[in-house]
Parts: structure tokens; sequence; C-alpha cells
């Protein structure tokens, strides 16, 4: 059996220490939004000319006068991210760089893809983005309370809250976009984290039950341990999927996949030094799961 | 736990072979209709352009209040009422009225019956609101007046882009209302838009006008642009005709001038207006207007009372084309206005559908290692089931005619690394089971059993995620939540049905057998 109630305190600190930090960023460096909740224009571009590279691309674009302009390598030497804010949202942009870019290249060079955002609708992407978030976040708190005593909802809420926002901190820190997909992985996340959480926990009350002398300290670990293979293999097999995601998975899926490879790594901590501890610093006893049981009976 | 009935065993057979089948159905070609279904694949995947389009209702709101003004002066002259100072002011009507007949006005506008302001009785609201303001009277829309305005326009908006669609033929144009003020729309296999976009960001409002150099004209006058913004010329504010008087309008080639024209052809009414004014008219410039810039403005030579005619404006074909095109599907009621533009060319999103099976065949078959690695024949058991899973999966999502996106395919993965989680939870509890008890059987039913609320409880919560996910994310977001939660469901129904049936054979073979797992 692995002592991990033997370091509760210090990983308790350093959680705290990887929440103020992340929250930190967040402010004070905020994060990088995508055109999906910024607005503009994004063009995905592809050339079959060695002239094109991000120096000639990033000249071209600047004469363009499209406000902030972002060139970057998309994956391959042939294939380029360009983003601009398209302030004044000028209706026939994307023809009149084409015709600016034929001038100069060619037709050695291909659109693959281009998006634009107008200001009214990545605000309401934004908005609901948000709004999906606290939500989910709700919704699991409401289920596990249904399920569970308020010590262990408190407890899953605080774990769930740390992964999301070490998550995004480690998003900000790094300047990684943050877009619809992001999005869609932080409440994956959420549905993981909670998950892997619940599992523990379902065990943890049933050892309650079962044990009347044991106390809540000793008790977490025992039930760490019993579930410990489980939550090994499962994190173990989702991050292989993950990685599969992440290295062939193609550029587009490249930041939801790492954002969900890092939920699914703080998942599997915070769910053993987060949502247990709480547990054991609330003082959660035989009488907590007794007391309900006896309500159930009523 | 472990006992299964031979109608069980069958059913279970009969289901996954079923899925199995449908699922399949998207690499062969079935001649039966409901096996030849295919999962849609979303624009990000086949490539396609989709379109948000934002309806801007300021001027029909102006327009509306314009005609109202007209209106209320004609309406309260017949009941002898005298209207003064009406003007409009940031889409408020204001006028005055004696104080003697300001009750009897504001009676007419809250009565239930008014002809004036008509009442929705659903609602409980009139159109219009009216209020005192002491200095004058303020009438203006209502919530629900405003509501039905908005309505009203996006119905014959829609109507209209659908026709502008339909007329350039993409193939399987998908059009739908969003909200009260916007219309999507989705064109699959498009690569450049541009067209679609400058067809739909065209109001299309033809009229024909007579050029007057009179400024004091009884209609009024507006000086207007040509086409090429640089002549300017006075036309008259009265509408001879419109492009609501046009049946048709066809690009030409006119063998005279060999220019490229529009010829068109009026209805009756409008041939009858047509056909009067251009024999009074007989000297005099008709101006074209198109979206108020004049497309050209011939001098009336002739009398034209065959009800056809042409214009002539140094098209090229395609601008010919594409002016007929926009005659003929009629005007907008307001002006549109992209709001979000996703393009995906065909290339990109094959590349994509390539990348996602890779990554699917990889973390599959990683997946599969690590299990039979860890478990062996209990390994070998879950991923059967594995497959079995994702043809179940595969086989909903073609049964139903799902969209699948990349994130869709994104989902498949990801169910496929924590499909496993059940059967695992299953396989350790009955370890921990065997560790006190000596029956193999036993040991396996408890470890079924005790391990049921974790397993439930873990894909509620996924499942709630993947709910909310659903409801609130937009496009190809939406297909990673449908993947995922019906993912739920396929992997619970092949833990508890399909890989529960292979343990129980083979533990009652291996009833008596030591170290089983």
């Amino acid at each position: 059996m692995i002592a991990f109630n033997k370091y509760y305190n210090q990983f308790n600190i350093l959680s705290i220490l990887l929440i103020t930090a992340s929250l930190l960023l967040l402010i004070f460096k905020g994060l990088n939004y995508g055109i999906d909740f910024k607005g503009g224009t994004l063009i995905e571009l592809r050339s079959s000319d060695s002239k094109i590279n991000v120096s000639s691309l990033r000249d071209k674009f600047n004469q363009m006068d499209l406000g902030d302009v972002s060139v970057k390598k998309f994956g391959n030497d042939t294939d380029f991210l360009i983003k601009f804010e398209n302030k004044d949202n000028k209706k026939n942009i994307i023809e009149e760089i084409k015709k600016n870019l034929d001038s100069s290249f060619g037709s050695n060079y291909d659109f693959r893809r281009v998006e634009n955002v107008g200001p009214k609708v990545s605000a309401e992407l934004l908005k609901a983005g948000v709004i999906a978030i606290s939500l989910s976040l709700a919704v699991m708190l409401i289920y596990i309370w249904i399920r569970f005593e308020w010590q262990f909802s408190l407890g899953a809420i605080l774990a769930l809250f740390h992964d999301v926002i070490v998550t995004l901190g480690i998003f900000s820190l790094f300047s990684l976009e943050i877009n619809l997909s992001i999005i869609a992985a932080v409440l994956t996340i959420v549905g993981y984290s909670m998950n892997d959480t619940v599992v523990i926990f379902d065990r943890v009350r049933e050892n309650l039950r079962k044990y009347s002398d044991i106390k809540i300290f000793e008790l977490t670990n025992i039930s760490i341990n019993e579930t410990l293979s489980r939550t090994i293999i499962t994190s173990a097999t989702t991050l292989l999927a993950l990685l599969a995601i992440f290295f062939f998975g193609g550029e587009i899926l490249k930041g939801f996949s790492l954002a969900m490879i890092l939920g699914v790594v703080f998942g599997t901590y915070s769910s053993i030094y987060i949502a247990n501890t709480v547990l054991v610093r609330l003082r959660v006893s035989q009488k907590t799961v007794l007391r309900e049981d006896d309500n159930k009976t009523i | 736990m472990l006992y299964f009935s031979k109608l069980r065993i069958l059913f279970v057979t009969i289901f996954s072979l079923l899925f199995i089948l449908i699922a399949s159905s998207n690499l062969f070609k079935f001649d039966d209709s409901f096996f030849d279904k295919k999962i849609n694949l979303g624009l990000d995947l086949q490539g396609g352009s989709y379109l948000l389009l934002e309806i801007d209702n300021e001027p029909v709101i102006e327009q509306k209040l314009q005609n109202l003004t007209t209106t209320i002066r004609n309406y309260f002259k017949e009941k002898n009422i005298k209207v003064n100072n009406i003007k409009i002011d940031n889409q408020n009507i204001f006028f005055n009225v004696t104080d003697l007949d300001k009750q009897a006005v504001i009676d007419v506008f809250q009565d239930e019956n008014s002809d004036l302001n008509p009442y929705y009785p659903r609602f409980k609201s009139h159109q219009l609101d009216i209020e005192d303001t002491g200095i004058n009277l303020k009438v203006s829309f209502s919530r629900q007046g405003v509501i039905n305005l908005k309505n009203s326009s996006q119905d014959q908006a829609i109507e209209i882009v659908r026709r502008r669609v339909d007329e350039v033929g993409t193939n399987e144009p998908n059009i739908l209302k969003r909200g009260n003020d916007r219309i999507l729309v989705e064109l699959p296999g498009l690569d450049d838009p541009q067209r679609i976009k400058s067809l739909l960001g065209k109001t299309a409002n033809l009229t024909f006008r007579f050029v007057t150099s009179d400024e004091s004209d009884r209609f009024g006058v507006d000086k207007l642009k040509f086409e090429d913004g640089l002549e300017e010329a006075t036309v008259s504010k009265r509408i001879i005709i419109s492009g609501e008087n046009l049946l048709d309008a066809q690009p030409k080639m006119d063998t005279q001038t060999n220019q490229t024209i529009v010829s068109f052809t009026l209805d009756r009414v409008g041939a009858k207006r047509f056909g009067k004014a251009t024999s009074t008219g007989i000297g005099k410039q008709l101006a074209i207007v198109l979206d108020g810039k004049i497309i050209s403005a011939p001098v009336v030579r002739d009398t034209i009372a065959s009800g056809s005619g042409q214009i002539s404006g140094g098209f090229t074909f395609q601008t010919a084309t594409d002016l007929a095109l926009l005659l003929r599907s009629g005007a907008l009621p307001a002006p549109l206005e992209i709001i979000e533009e996703r393009t995906v060319g065909p290339d990109l999103g094959q590349d994509s559908i390539n990348a996602g099976m890779i990554a699917l065949a990889i973390g599959f078959l990683l997946v599969i290692i690590f299990m039979f690695v860890k478990y062996k024949v209990f390994g070998l058991i879950t991923n059967v089931t594995l497959i079995i899973n994702l043809f179940l999966l595969l086989g909903i999502l073609t049964l139903f005619e799902a969209t699948l996106t990349l994130p869709g395919i994104a989902g498949i993965i990801l169910t496929v690394g924590m499909a496993v989680d059940a059967n695992v939870l299953i396989f350790e509890r009955i370890k921990e089971e065997l560790k006190g008890e000596s029956n193999n059987i036993l040991a396996f039913d408890g470890g079924y059993t005790k391990s049921r609320t974790a397993i439930i409880d873990a894909n509620i919560t996924t499942l709630l995620a993947a709910i909310i996910l659903f409801f609130m994310g937009s496009g190809p977001v939406k297909g990673f939540a449908v993947t995922l939660g019906v993912g739920i469901f396929t992997t619970l129904f092949s833990v508890y049905f399909i890989a529960r049936l292979f343990t129980s054979l083979y533990v009652t073979r291996n009833k008596n057998k030591e170290k089983l797992i």
C-alpha cells in the first residue's frame, strides 16, 4: 500500500500554489483568444512555391493594412496560418487578399481554410463558452450533492475547479490559443475529473460503512489504494487515445488534445490530492454517511 | 449477474450484428433503404462553406414608420382630426393634435379592434405603443410589434436566400433560421463562396425612374450615383416599375451591339405602366436603379407596350447572369450582413478525415495492446467488446444519419480510451473479491454488483458534460458532444451485455481454475 496520505499537506500547498499562480497568470497575462472569441479572420494557406515563407507572407500582409497580422507555420513547411483583426470588417477582404497575393506569388498557393468571425458573434461565442463551463460545474455540483453528502460535493468541486484553472493557467503561460474546441476540451475534463473523483468517493463511502473504527485520514488512503490500479489503467488508456490524437490527428486537433492531456493528468492528481484531502479536512466520519443512510430510511 | 438466458444471448447477438451491418453500410452499397444510410460528414470534413447572415432590420423599421406617418395623417383626416408636426426621430413618430382630440387619438391606438393599430390577442399587445409626452404624442413599435416585424422579414429573407442559392445550383444547401434575425446557410462542397457571398450581399431592389432636371418634382428627387461611381444624376422618386413587376429576367447577347444585356418580361400591371410611361416620356431618360445606384439611364425612343425590355450596362456575361438571377429571385426585405464565415477546402477536409482515421487506428491499437498485456484473457474480452462498441457507435450515428465532424472523430477516439474504464472497474473489483472468496462464480458476481454504482455515477457525469456541450456548443463542437454522448450508451451496453456474456461463458467453463484474472 502506498502512503498517499503522508503527503497530503505538501501536495495541498502545491495545489494552492498552482491555483494561485494560474489565477495570477489569468488575471495579469490573460488568455490568448483565437478568432472564435476575439473576432477577426483566419486563413490557412498551402504553398507550392519555396518563395512563399513566413517572412514573405508577413511582408505581403502587412502592406495590406489589415491591422494586427500574425503569420505562423502550421504543421509543416508548406502550410501557414495567417490571422488578422479585420477591424473594419471589410466585406470583400478575402477577394482583395487573393488579388494581392496573385500579383506576387502567381497561383502557387491555395486557401485551404478561411474563417471570419464578426465582433458580435465572437462576443456571443465567448459568453456561451463561459456559460457552458459554469453550467457544467453547477450541474456536477448538484449531481454529486444528490448522490453524496455535501462534504464530498465540496471536495469534488474544488478538484474540478483546480483542474479547469490550472489547465487554463498553462494555456495562458505558454500563450496557447483558446478557441471553441478548447471549451469542448475543458468540459470533457470536467466530466473526466468528476468521473475519477466519483470512483474514489464511492469507495470511501463504502469503506466508511465497512470499517467503523478507521479514521478518515487512513480510510481515504485505503480507498485510494484500492482503486489505484483502476485509476492508473483508465488514465493510461485515455492518455494513449489522446496521444494518438495529438500526434496523428492533424494540426486542428492539437490544442484540443493538449488541453485534454493536461486535464487528464491534473484530473487524476486532483482526485487523489484535492478531493480526498477535503474530506479529511472537513473531518468526514462514519457518522456523516450513517446520517445519510438514516435519512434514506425515513 | 453471470446467468444469461438463451433468449438474451440471441437478442445480444442479433442486436450487435444488426449494428455492424448498419455501420458497414458506410462502406458498401445496400439496396435496402433501411441499411443504405450514411453518416453525414460535417463541413469541416467534406469541405464547404458555413455562412451566418444577419438581417439589418433598421431600414425596414424606418420604412414602415415612414409609411405609417402617411397612414396616420390620412386616417385622422377622415375623422376631422388635424395632425400637426409629424416627424420621425430615433424610430419614434412624434406628432401634435389639439388637446381636445388627444384622448380620442390615444383611444384609437388603444382600441383592441383598432384597424390602425393591430392587436395581437395571443401576446396581449398592440403593434404600436402610444405615449403622451406632454409636448406631443409619441408612437413607436411595441416589443411584440418589433418581434413580429423581425419574424416576417426573416420569413421573407429566407425565401429569397433559398431562391438565390438554389439558382446557383450548389448541392444540398442547408438554409435555416437562427433566432429571429439570422439565417444560417451551409453549402457543402463549395470551396469558394465568393459568388454566393456577393449574391447574398445585395438587396436587389430594382426600380425604373425618370431622370429629371426639375428639382421641385412633385414626388421629390434623389441624387444617385452611377454604378461606376463617377457620374451622378437627379432622379425622380416616382417609381414607374419595380422589381416586383418582373416575371422573368435572363442574360442575353444583343446581336446588334454585341453587348451582354439582361432582358426582362413584365407582369400585366408592370407592362401597362411601362407602356404608359414610355409613351408619355419619349425623349426622356429612364434610369434603371439597383440598390440605390444607377445601372444605366437610356433615352426612351419608342413606346414599349410589349411588356418586355432589356437592361444594358456594360455587363460581362457573368455580371449579367448574376443580375438576372437577382432580379428573378426578388428583392430582400432588408440588407443582409455576413457575420460569420467558415470555409474549408475539400482537400483539407480529406486530410482531416485521413488524420482522424489514422489517429483512431493508432489510438485503438495502443489501447488494445495495453489491455491485452494487462489482462490477457479478460483483456481479449475487453478488446472484442471494444470493437463491437465501436461498431455500435458508428451504427447509431449511421442510423440517425448524424453529422460527423473532426472533433466528433476525436470524441470517438476518446470514447475508445474511456470505454475500457467500466470493464477495468469490474475486473479490479473481481480481483479484490477473489482475495476473500474461493468460489470464482461468486467472486465474479460480486465484482459486477459492487462496481455498478461507481460505473453508473462515472458515466452519468461524462454524459452530463456531453449534454451541456451539445446545447451550448456550435458547429463542429456539437459533433464532439454527439459522439461522446452516444459513446457512453454504447459503452454501457457493450460492457453489461456483451463483455458480461463473454466473461460469464469463460468463468462458467473455468469454475475451478486458480488465479483466474
